[in-house]
């Protein structure tokens, strides 16, 4: 399964995906990471700006990724019980 | 209710200084996260699924207009703007940055308000019965005493890297509403043969992966040496409490392996120690914080009678409001489960509007209580119904307490970064199978349903009448059923029933013990608990597995 990287932001908190040159804040906007993927998470830890860096699987569909656990679904579309808190472009029913 | 002296104040400023120049060394990144972490934690910061998240300690769980006026300003300006009252009758909020986050330190020090020791390896906030001051079935205001274990423990610093976390409740009342066999400590208020004042004190409670019912340690400690007992305690279980293995670390786990008997040995011989050292408040102290606690000054005057001739209102009396120990006043529950709510959230308006209604009809106070709800302790009758008015317009009148849809549970998967399933849909899905129909939910009678996202039990599974623990089973959300809790005077804990479901299954599963319940039970007022008692697990068993 393809992997996505995810963390979240130091000063917000907020959960962030790796686009390929920058973070974006939807899932959406992800790209997928291959054997570089250990490298980056390393770099990025040194570098203290982003919390607990990790990869993530995940697989294309037409809504754009879906992550393979639960608990990253609601990370990336929002409590699945608050969906008015979700991600405005993706629906929590995907969840 | 207590105010702070210029110590209690010195206090939180000092700590408050010491943490935003934290946040700034790490902002700047001249600490690391890991060193950074630990830090937050000890001040209530936690980083979960979605965002920073803070927990907001509430002692005793009382506070003021002013404070929840507070809660609800935090709310609007620096989260989202709602909060989420816990199981530990503090307060959380889900969407904090940590940017803004010494700008909101300084909002909660100005009304008297903190957020450490809200989690770590350390006494957390102090719990208590929602119903004190005002309950008609207390010996005394169990507050002081809470009130002199918070400023006891608070940066204790012998206590302050215990082996685990450590949570102590206290209560004045036979009745126990604060689940205090289910603490660390537990402490009850009671009399001596002369009269005099004192606790039982309970020791080694707790939920979580080990579930324990407390244990009496001392059937009777006056109160001027309650908290030098407690400190022996403290001791015994900081010296010889397991810190290889943070599973069992927890004091129940010592008091478990030691017995009861050298437990209660080794805290004796250590209290005798420290008994002559002087380590309790001197009088003047209890009297000056008892005094804080003085009983309002209430209306003699108050009728003591109330017109329920307005339906709704004579049953949300009937379930929410119980009897003050002052005639002509009532105690009401504000109920945090709306229909298709989250049990123990509040918008910002709502805060604003309980903030408002103590401040008109409730002598300034709100509780928070472990089961997600509010109380204004304190209301005249002839008010009640103004009362009910403004709360049934903010959609807090829902008249539930202690039925199947007063259900507690943690913020699960939704929110929590240790969760392994989602509690809160679960909790919804079942409630939404009772929720308009009131008069079957009174016709069920008290039934406790709690519902926790993971092991640690934040949710209080194990003293849910029916209990219901999320589960990871290879990558699935899974449901384990269990009966038979009760967190109060008659506690006992729940025993799984069966295999788990999925979160259908299990919430058909709840259908069928409520269906098999209402066919079994002697008559309407035999609760659940008691026809589960009665019968044992086998015939629930039946009616669910087939």
């Amino acid at each position: 399964m393809p992997r996505i990287l995810t963390g979240n932001r130091l000063e917000t908190g907020d959960v962030l995906y790796w686009n390929g040159s920058d973070w974006s804040l939807s899932i959406r906007d992800a790209v997928a990471i291959g054997d570089e993927g250990e490298e980056l998470v390393a770099r990025l830890t040194a570098e203290e700006r982003i919390n607990d860096p990790v990869l993530i699987e995940a697989e294309p569909s037409s809504q754009g990724w879906r992550p393979r656990t639960t608990r990253e679904r609601v990370r990336a579309f929002g409590p699945s019980v608050r969906a008015d808190l979700g991600r405005p472009d993706i629906s929590v029913e995907s969840i | 209710m207590y105010r702070y002296d210029q110590y209690d104040q010195a206090i939180v400023d000092a700590r408050v200084a010491e943490f935003k120049e934290q946040v700034g060394r790490r902002l700047r990144n001249e600490i690391t996260e890991d060193e950074f972490k630990p830090l937050r934690l000890m001040n209530g910061l936690y980083l979960q699924l979605h965002a920073y998240m803070l927990r907001v300690a509430v002692p005793y769980g009382t506070l003021s207009g002013v404070q929840m006026r507070m809660l609800a300003h935090i709310a609007r300006k620096y989260d989202r703007d709602y909060g989420h009252f816990t199981t530990r009758q503090n307060i959380q909020y889900n969407w904090i940055k940590l940017e803004q986050f010494s700008d909101l330190l300084d909002d909660l020090s100005k009304v008297e308000m903190h957020a450490f020791q809200t989690s770590g390896n350390c006494i957390r906030n102090i719990s208590s019965d929602q119903f004190a001051g005002a309950a008609a079935d207390e010996l005394a205001d169990p507050r002081p005493y809470a009130e002199l274990l918070r400023q006891w423990s608070t940066l204790h610093p012998e206590f302050s890297f215990l082996p685990r976390k450590f949570k102590i409740a206290v209560i004045a009342s036979e009745t126990d509403r604060a689940a205090i066999q289910l603490h660390d400590i537990g402490l009850q208020l009671r009399k001596d043969e002369s009269g005099a004042l004192g606790f039982r004190v309970y020791v080694g409670g707790g939920m979580g992966r080990t579930p324990i019912i407390g244990q009496v340690v001392r059937e009777f400690i006056p109160v001027g040496q309650f908290m030098s007992y407690s400190e022996a305690i403290l001791r015994v279980y900081n010296r010889y409490g397991r810190r290889d293995n943070i599973y069992k670390a927890r004091i129940k786990i010592l008091v478990n392996e030691l017995g009861i008997v050298e437990f209660t040995r080794q805290v004796e011989a250590e209290w005798a120690l420290l008994e002559p050292l002087g380590l309790d408040a001197p009088k003047a102290e209890y009297d000056r914080i008892i005094a804080q606690f003085a009983e309002p000054t209430y209306d003699l005057a108050a009728p003591d009678t109330l017109d329920l001739s307005d339906p709704d209102f004579a049953a949300w009396v009937s379930q929410n409001v119980h009897a003050h120990k002052q005639p002509g006043y009532a105690i009401a529950t504000i109920s945090l489960k709306p229909k298709a709510g989250i049990p123990g959230d509040a918008s910002s308006a709502q805060m604003d509007v309980i903030a408002d209604l103590a401040k008109k009809y409730a002598q300034d106070e709100i509780r928070v209580t472990h089961s997600q709800n509010l109380v204004l302790a304190h209301v005249r009758k002839a008010d009640l119904y103004a009362v009910w008015q403004a709360l049934d317009a903010a959609d807090l009148a829902t008249p539930n307490l202690d039925l199947v849809t007063d259900i507690i549970v943690c913020p699960g998967m939704d929110y929590c970064t240790l969760a392994n399933a989602r509690s809160i849909p679960i909790a919804q899905k079942i409630a939404a199978k009772f929720e308009n129909d009131i008069e079957q939910q009174r016709d069920l009678g008290e039934l406790k349903i709690k519902v926790s996202g993971c092991i640690n039990g934040c949710g209080h599974h194990h003293a849910g009448h029916i209990g219901i623990l999320g589960v990871d089973k290879k990558g699935e959300e899974a449901y384990q059923l269990l009966l038979g809790g009760s967190g109060a005077e008659d506690a006992s804990l729940a025993k799984i029933l069966g295999p788990g479901f999925d979160a259908e299954g299990i919430v058909g599963a709840v259908d069928k013990l409520i269906a098999f319940y209402r066919s079994a039970r002697t008559n309407p007022s035999e609760r659940f608990l008691d026809t589960y008692r009665r019968l044992g697990a086998a015939p629930f068993k039946e009616a669910v597995y087939g």
